[in-house]
């Protein structure tokens, strides 16, 4: 750009003064925007039934396909969390769970809700919905790809639920998949289950690549006019940064899943050690179990923050509306985002701390690790700066955007402590583990995906949710899980193992007995709480009413499409041009507390509106 | 070829340049094929795997108890009752190098509309490759002739044969795939459907040249891939 240029936009040059409506500002010029650098999207739109629903090209059909799969494995995963707590709670009352049974409700529970649930809805779901809608697209760049993306997905997960199926069950190996157990006899699904749980996971990774790859370019190079990135929502940045990590950290989980593949199949030994079995020695040897560990976990660690970062952007954009405020510190969030997306990549042996690595390792990871703090803490801070004194609309999505600040901040303050090696021994393998994790990626997430779900379905399905049921739904939910995960921390401290199927008279469980059972009550009630949900979302599409266009008053582009729910097209005839951040709440002057995106500079002339 | 010169500005060069083609709104890569974006992401993810297969190997390598095998003798090709290491590999390298100089002129030609050069340099480039893929498949089988195995081989660490057949056939799964596209952009091309921008056949998006560029990415990807795997493999 040349200064020639900076003269003509106008804005550029007054960037960070903020002007006030006296009038006089007011030219013709101050509203001009560079002109299109991309050509009209050339839409296909589809032909037939099938086309239009099946093998669908618009991002929001995939959107709601992929929202819809990933829920159905999420309920799979619910159910198998149900039977795990049956059994921890009451042992031996469902005589139909044996040990190996548990092990691999264990393992599938794991590896269904972190990669097949949580990064699938957020990233193939909310991904695919949002993106175009909020940067002003019509659709992803390559539709036909994002279509073969979410129906590789819906092969991986049509795989994965077959191994419930094969002889031997579904692998039983924990869901970080360890060798050399895994594919040893004596870990139940050490046959077709581990074989088909890898496979599911190659297709999985080469399936979101499709989509991955059209959620950055979409976000990198198809924004509309005015549109910098900068201006984006903080929900695009949050999806933006996780696809860049899923990019770079899956390749890790493929080359894994490739070489223990390898290992089961041809019986080569990447991760096999010499292995002696009821004092024979196995064909196995030379290999290292623990490169495993390291592609697994550079896999592993950034997954965290591939389910987080979506989580972190949703929840802030719900906040600022809700509390009708601008999200405090929008750059700090946004470097907020990268920062932690670019820690992620270097902290991953903290999950290794027992391992056996060497203590000076255990020292840098323990330090990057708790780094990654500093930018969290920091979005913490900016989330309740963005209520404090806001004009706060206590419906159900502020309660869940509330629930996941509480919940958010319990685990990852038990993060604290995990990662410090000295701490984390004697911790390892306990219940703490298994509460911190479940808060801070678990429960903290799902409360964003239920405040997201009630915050965008008018848009979706054009019709408002119930406030009362959900507000029902809301409070089951969050006090329910807190009576979960609270007293694991408790059980935890005194040293409950976890993974064991029961244990039996162990002197650990005196006080522990009570505590299990208690948790496993709130466990069925606050699964079967999600019913509400679900009647919620089948009432409201049969009696409830019609969703006004823009019904929380919001600023971002999703809420001004030509129709409301949008059409293949998502704008109509002319795309929006954007010229302001989405956060203008409460605007001093302004006649409404809002100004959407599209707002142009002269039309707000009589407001103090610090100019973006 | 991306074109410099948008409406509105020019593109300005350097470090400053590049800050400020970040901070402007709706492309960040101005003038940049969306396709050819996706391609240079991908080969970025595609990077990384191959790096974790490069780093698995040299742990492998390093950790493994029994002696590796000595590359110049295992991969020596007998050239008129001599030994000569690396000779084979050598001429793999070549050929596949070869290719990606025919894929840059294939490339040129495109954007010229020069549709027949295109096409024979295309076909040039597919050939190229189908030649190394030939060339692997000679010495896969000599190798396994051998005795060598993904799980053993008679000249040492097991691991050997495993890293062995797995990067380069994962290598060699990627040239493949390369050859099937150009051999479909060789008929797409002298069909001219990148001239009057006939729609694709699954994705019904127009046809252009950039195409040709976009899989010449892909194409000289592989190679420089294949760089890595050589040293790594057959000089370390």
């Amino acid at each position: 750009m040349s200064d020639e240029y900076e003269n003509k936009s106008g804005y550029q040059a007054q960037s960070s003064e903020t002007m006030t409506g006296t009038g006089s500002g007011v030219s013709p010029d101050m509203d001009y925007v560079r002109p299109a650098e991309n050509p009209e999207q050339d839409l296909y739109h589809a032909h037939s039934f099938i086309e239009k629903w099946v093998f669908c090209q618009d991002a929001k059909v995939i959107g709601v396909q992929y929202f819809l799969t990933a829920v159905f494995t999420g309920v799979v995963g619910l159910i198998l969390s149900w039977l795990m707590r049956l059994q921890l709670g009451f042992p031996g009352l469902a005589g139909f769970i044996t040990a190996e049974h548990y092990y691999q409700f264990v393992t599938m529970h794991g590896m269904i809700m972190v990669v097949y649930f949580l990064t699938a809805l957020f990233l193939g779901g909310f991904g695919n919905y949002l993106i175009p809608l909020m940067v002003g697209a019509r659709d992803m760049v390559f539709p036909y790809v994002n279509m073969l993306s979410f129906w590789m997905f819906f092969v991986a997960v049509a795989v994965l639920m077959a191994s419930f199926f094969v002889p031997g069950g579904p692998t039983g190996a924990g869901w970080t998949l360890y060798p050399p157990q895994t594919i040893l006899e004596g870990t139940p699904g050490h046959g077709w289950g581990i074989l088909l749980m890898l496979i599911s996971l190659s297709l999985f990774v080469i399936g979101f690549t499709m989509g991955g790859l059209n959620y950055m370019i979409t976000i990198l190079q198809a924004r509309t006019r005015g549109m910098t990135l900068m201006r984006m929502p903080l929900t695009v940045w949050g999806i933006f940064t996780a696809t860049v990590l899923a990019m770079l950290a899956f390749p890790a989980l493929l080359v894994s899943s490739i070489m223990m593949t390898l290992d089961k199949l041809l019986g080569t030994s990447f991760f096999m050690p010499t292995i002696l079995k009821a004092g024979e020695v196995l064909e196995y040897g030379g290999g290292s179990p623990i490169l495993f560990q390291h592609l697994f976990w550079f896999f592993g660690h950034p997954e965290v923050y591939i389910v987080a970062l979506p989580a972190f952007g949703i929840v802030s954009d719900l906040i600022s509306v809700h509390a009708r405020k601008n999200i405090f510190g929008y750059r700090m969030m946004v470097w907020a985002i990268v920062g932690i997306g670019a820690l992620s990549f270097f902290v991953w042996a903290h999950h290794m701390y027992v391992s056996g690595m060497n203590p000076w390792f255990g020292f840098f990871f323990a330090s990057t690790t708790l780094i990654i703090a500093v930018p969290t803490a920091m979005k913490v801070y900016n989330w309740i700066l963005t209520l404090w004194r806001g004009n706060i609309r206590i419906n159900t999505v502020m309660l869940w955007c509330l629930g996941f600040i509480v919940t958010f901040v319990n685990g990852g303050i038990t993060g604290i402590f995990l990662g410090n090696v000295s701490v984390d021994v004697p911790l390892s393998d306990t219940y703490f583990v298994v509460a911190h994790f479940h808060m801070v990626m678990g429960i903290a997430p799902l409360m964003v995906i239920m405040g997201a779900i009630y915050h965008w379905f008018p848009l979706v399905a054009g019709k408002m949710l119930d406030e009362k049921l959900g507000k029902w739904h809301f409070w089951t939910t969050f006090l329910g899980a807190y009576s979960i995960y609270f007293p694991m921390h408790y059980l935890g401290f005194i040293g409950v193992p976890r993974r064991y199927y029961e244990m039996y008279d162990s002197p650990y469980m005196t006080s522990g007995v009570g505590l299990n059972e208690f948790i496993s009550t709130a466990a069925f009630i606050v699964g079967a709480a999600q019913l509400i949900l679900v009647f919620n979302i089948v009432k409201t599409m049969k009696t409830g009413k019609k969703a006004e266009k823009n019904p929380w008053k919001a600023n971002s582009l999703e809420w001004y499409t030509s129709t409301v729910p949008p059409e293949h097209g998502n704008f109509g005839e002319r795309l929006p041009v954007v010229h302001r951040w989405p956060y203008d709440y409460n605007v001093p002057g302004a006649e409404e507390d809002y100004l959407p995106q599209t707002a142009a500079p002269s039309e707000v002339a009589h407001t103090e509106v610090e100019k973006t | 070829m991306s074109d410099p010169k948008i409406e509105g500005f020019e593109l300005e060069k350097g470090f400053r340049g590049m800050a400020k083609d970040t901070g402007s709104d709706q492309t960040m890569f101005k003038g940049v094929h969306w396709g050819k974006a996706m391609m240079w992401i991908f080969l970025l993810s595609d990077t990384f795997v191959f790096s974790c297969f490069l780093i698995a190997y040299m742990k492998g390598r390093a950790s493994t108890p029994v002696e590796w095998p000595n590359p110049s003798e295992v991969f020596a090709l007998d050239a008129f009752g001599v030994p000569v290491p690396l000779l084979l590999i050598a001429l793999m390298t070549f050929v596949l190098i070869t290719s990606s100089g025919t894929m840059a002129l294939a490339v040129k030609y495109g954007y010229e509309r020069n549709r027949k050069m295109c096409g024979y340099l295309i076909l040039a480039t597919a050939l190229g490759g189908l030649t190394f893929v030939g060339m692997q498949a000679y010495e896969w089988s000599k190798l396994i002739h051998e005795g060598v195995r993904p799980w053993e081989n008679p000249f040492g660490a097991a691991q050997f044969g495993s890293f062995f057949f797995m990067i380069t056939g994962f290598h060699g799964t990627h040239v493949s795939i390369g050859v099937i596209f150009l051999f479909i952009y060789c008929y797409k091309v002298f069909a001219g459907h990148y001239d009057e921008g006939k729609r694709g056949w699954f994705t019904k998006m127009r046809g252009d040249y950039v195409e040709v560029e976009i899989l010449g990415l892909y194409w000289h990807f592989v190679d420089l891939v294949w760089v890595f795997i050589f040293a790594f493999f057959y000089l370390w």
